[in-house]
């Protein structure tokens, strides 16, 4: 390595050590071996929980939409952890300030004409500016047709029935497309709740246990070709073992 | 924006994924001083896909982080040539690669070969079913290389990436366990197949029982520790279920990096200039001999790279656009028919059924490599009396389990509701019990199916983006509707609590949302005549013959196999012939 001055070797060194987790050697000949399948499960008791999140894009009202409508996507049963619990809302709120919310690998160029679904989102839009009109235009019919009340001041029922006619069509907007934005609502929830803890969702890899996926273990030599054998050990996060 | 000239190389190389690294391997060997301009990253096994961070479904999977940045170039799509082509804005049916190792970084390693008959297709089919049976408006051609010229370059390729398999057909002797259908070899595989997940199992035990004949996919995913011609060592593969999407962390997946490069980056007489994003081949006044390329490197500066020798390496779309933009060879007019850069573009047509098991039988679906499973070929290319079916092509059926990464890859039982509590419930209840057998099917050439480019979308340059014209035809839907029989009936064999079939039907229009296949194809076929073809079979363009054009471009229409062992095997041959032949007399080689 040539010699950083002194802060951007600093910067270095905290970045390199930042990327490592526990559970993995850098042997001599830097090839990386993962050893995380020997990590010992942790402990089942959930991680202490953290100060609240602040969102950095959505503004207060728009926060509160947010919640309660990723509540109603995944909710919380007996099931498993629902979006809240996973983190699903600061996940979607980095998520607007990084590449996805700025479209920065789409081809964003115009001219853009209406076409037909077949060829994906074709708006001139960024996703980050489709929430923030979808959640007023949401919240704008909700007020006009549910007596006054904004989606988060609905009960869990009539919210279902909203975020339906989003996904189906029958609720439609002059500002911005209703399917559009329920279409990105949805996935970006989805993968909130799927994605390694590093992104802000997916709080100890709570919906990797419940589905059963052990996350990045990604070592499976010994568990190929064992037919009705169900994989023993609990998910591990980029960072390392989760709660 | 200043003009720099470089001094002259023999050859450069213009993109640097597999053929890329093959040509560079080859002609360096041959003594030349070579240049390979690619215009994304470095990329290497350490750092870009160490362990864990190349785990990251989100980054990679999802993102695409080492994808193609649609943002600065795309193409534009549309299903007839009587529509306005709209962009293909973010990544979804295919996924484009960046950088180098190119798509190479981030295939599957599913490792074939063609069959002799998909090479010489017009042929086979005129000689057995007669000249009627090919319909109207379908191009069907030979390759003009037969698949017994083309054997060494396929062991050759096999031998570079320590391919994992098990061989049907040695010297014309068939072999058990093997596919019986495949052409000859010279030799068994490099190593033997990977380990088959649970869910393969069951599939090559119902296959086989069915009458059919299951073999292991071959894999450019290393079963064992192997050292390759060049010196150059692949660790086994450990199943971890990050393959196609994601570089290797094991280098167990066969790329350049892990085949090629240790030995090229070394050689002085090659150079690689990353960053370096080629916006035309520069041609002669008389417009018969290309004088080299120009690229814009990192800094915005135009720079002038002459070259005795230029070799298009770029993907299958980007090599078409070049040849475009360069004005080689006749545009082709679907109008009349005539002219042929841009002719013949097709694809693939998928299908398959999703499979959930009871909880006895967990099928432990994140255990997995880009190419573990079993595969069968008894409904592929030529393989099957095609006479009272009445359509032309065919697909390869399988069982691979590649991850089980649940963003991407949750299947969930046809009827679930997409969110809320049943959506969740059903998530746990299905995931470690899934699996799905699936079809890769042939989708043939067509008049009215093509390349251009586009007159509206611009390039970050400010240069026209390449425009597709493409959609499903009645031959293709009915081989896919055929297939599908063949599919459930081996799904039903398997025995699972729930089948959910999933495959297009007649009257169904390209959808560019779900991911289909990268193995986009045509373009600038190869051929034996100037007339319908852009290149001739040594992969040389007919009208300037220092102008060389590799990848699945060349191919005169699909078949129902991953494309990159063919590519693989064609840059061998066409180099082989550059060395042998080309060298000693440049000019043009048929």
């Amino acid at each position: 390595m040539t010699d950083l001055p002194e802060p951007g070797r600093r910067g270095f060194l905290r970045r390199s050590i930042a990327i490592v987790p526990a559970a993995t050697a850098l042997t001599a000949t830097g090839f990386v071996v993962a050893q995380n399948a020997a990590v010992p499960p942790a402990a089942a008791s959930p991680a202490p929980a953290g100060p609240p999140y602040t969102p950095v894009y959505f503004h207060t009202e728009e926060w509160a939409f947010i919640q309660a409508a990723v509540a109603r996507l995944i909710p919380s049963d007996d099931t498993g952890p629902g979006a809240i619990e996973a983190g699903v809302p600061e996940f979607i709120d980095r998520q607007m300030e990084g590449g996805f919310g700025q479209a920065a690998t789409w081809y964003m160029q115009g001219p853009f004409v209406p076409s037909s679904p077949l060829f994906g989102y074709q708006g001139k839009m960024l996703p980050r500016e489709v929430y923030r009109a979808g959640i007023a235009a949401t919240d704008a019919w909700c007020k006009q047709q549910k007596a006054g009340k904004r989606f988060a001041e609905l009960d869990a029922a009539t919210q279902d029935e909203v975020l339906k006619g989003l996904d189906g069509g029958t609720i439609q907007f002059a500002e911005v497309g209703a399917k559009d934005f329920f279409t990105f609502l949805l996935q970006n929830t989805k993968e909130g709740y799927f994605s390694d803890p590093i992104h802000g969702g997916n709080k100890n890899a709570a919906s990797w246990k419940m589905i059963g996926f052990p996350g990045a273990r990604a070592d499976f030599l010994d568990w190929v070709n064992k037919p009705g054998v169900h994989y023993p050990l609990p998910p591990v996060s980029i960072n390392g073992p989760q709660g | 924006m200043a003009t720099i000239k470089k001094p002259s190389v023999d050859a450069v190389l213009v993109g640097f994924g597999w053929t890329g690294a093959i040509m560079g391997m080859e002609l360096t060997a041959a003594g030349l001083k070579v240049l390979a301009l690619e215009r994304g990253e470095n990329r290497d096994t350490v750092p870009d896909f160490a362990y864990p961070r190349i785990t990251d479904e989100l980054s990679y999977g999802i993102r695409g982080k080492l994808f193609q940045n649609l943002s600065k170039e795309t193409v534009t799509i549309r299903h007839t040539p009587a529509d306005v082509a709209v962009p293909y804005r973010q990544h979804g049916s295919f996924l484009l690669g960046d950088g180098v190792g190119g798509a190479g970084v981030h295939w599957n390693g599913h490792h074939w070969r063609a069959l002799p008959a998909d090479l010489q297709l017009r042929s086979t089919y005129e000689a057995r079913y007669g000249k009627k049976f090919i319909p109207e408006g379908m191009y069907l051609q030979d390759f003009g290389v037969s698949y017994d010229e083309l054997e060494p370059h396929f062991d050759q390729f096999e031998k570079i990436c320590g391919t994992s398999g098990k061989a049907g057909n040695v010297k014309g002797q068939i072999q058990a366990g093997g596919n019986p259908f495949e052409g000859w070899r010279s030799n068994e595989y490099p190593l033997p197949p990977l380990a088959s997940p649970n869910s393969a199992v069951l599939f090559e035990k119902a296959a086989r029982e069915l009458g059919y004949h299951p073999f292991p996919q071959a894999a450019a995913n290393a079963s064992r520790a192997y050292t390759n011609p060049h010196g150059a060592q692949l660790g086994p593969c450990n199943f971890c279920g990050f393959c196609e999407r994601y570089g290797c962390y094991m280098y167990a997946k066969a790329a350049p990096q892990t085949t090629l490069l240790p030995s090229l980056m070394k050689r002085s007489n090659f150079e690689l200039r990353t960053r370096s994003h080629v916006q035309r081949v520069n041609m002669s006044p008389d417009g018969k001999r290309a004088t080299g390329v120009t690229y814009i490197d990192a800094q915005g500066n135009e720079v002038e790279q002459p070259a005795d020798l230029v070799v298009l390496c770029a993907y299958q779309m980007h090599n078409v656009r070049l040849l475009l933009l360069s004005n080689i060879g006749k545009k082709y007019d679907p109008a009349t028919g005539e002219g042929v850069v841009g002719r013949s573009y097709a694809y693939q047509l998928n299908g398959g059924a999703a499979l959930h098991f009871d909880k006895d039988q967990p099928m432990n679906p994140f255990v997995g490599a880009g190419a573990s499973g079993h595969a069968m070929d008894d409904f592929d290319g030529d393989n099957f009396d095609h006479g009272p079916l009445g359509f032309v092509g065919g697909a390869t059926i399988n069982c691979i389990n590649t991850g089980g990464r649940p963003i991407q890859q949750l299947s969930l039982p046809a009827g679930t509701p997409t969110w809320g509590a049943g959506w969740k419930k059903a998530a746990k209840e299905n995931y470690v019990y899934q699996t799905s057998v699936g079809s890769q099917g042939s989708v043939m050439a067509y008049r009215d199916n093509y390349l251009d480019l586009d007159p509206t979308y611009k390039d970050a340059f400010g240069q026209p983006l390449l425009r597709m014209t493409f959609d499903w035809k009645d031959n293709d839907m009915a081989m896919t509707a055929f297939i599908s029989t063949k599919v459930e009936q081996i799904a039903k064999a398997m025995n699972p609590k729930h089948i959910s079939m999933g495959f297009k039907k007649k009257g169904d229009h390209y959808d560019v949302r779900p991911y289909q296949s990268t193995h986009n194809t045509g373009g600038a076929i190869m051929g034996t005549d100037p007339n319908t073809s852009a290149i001739n079979r040594y992969l040389q363009t007919w009208d300037v013959p220092n102008v060389f054009v590799m990848g699945a471009s060349a191919f005169p229409q699909n078949f129902g196999y991953n494309p990159t062992a063919v590519v693989a095997a064609l840059a061998y041959w066409s180099a082989a012939a550059i060395r042998d032949k080309y060298l000693k007399n440049p000019g043009a080689l048929a």
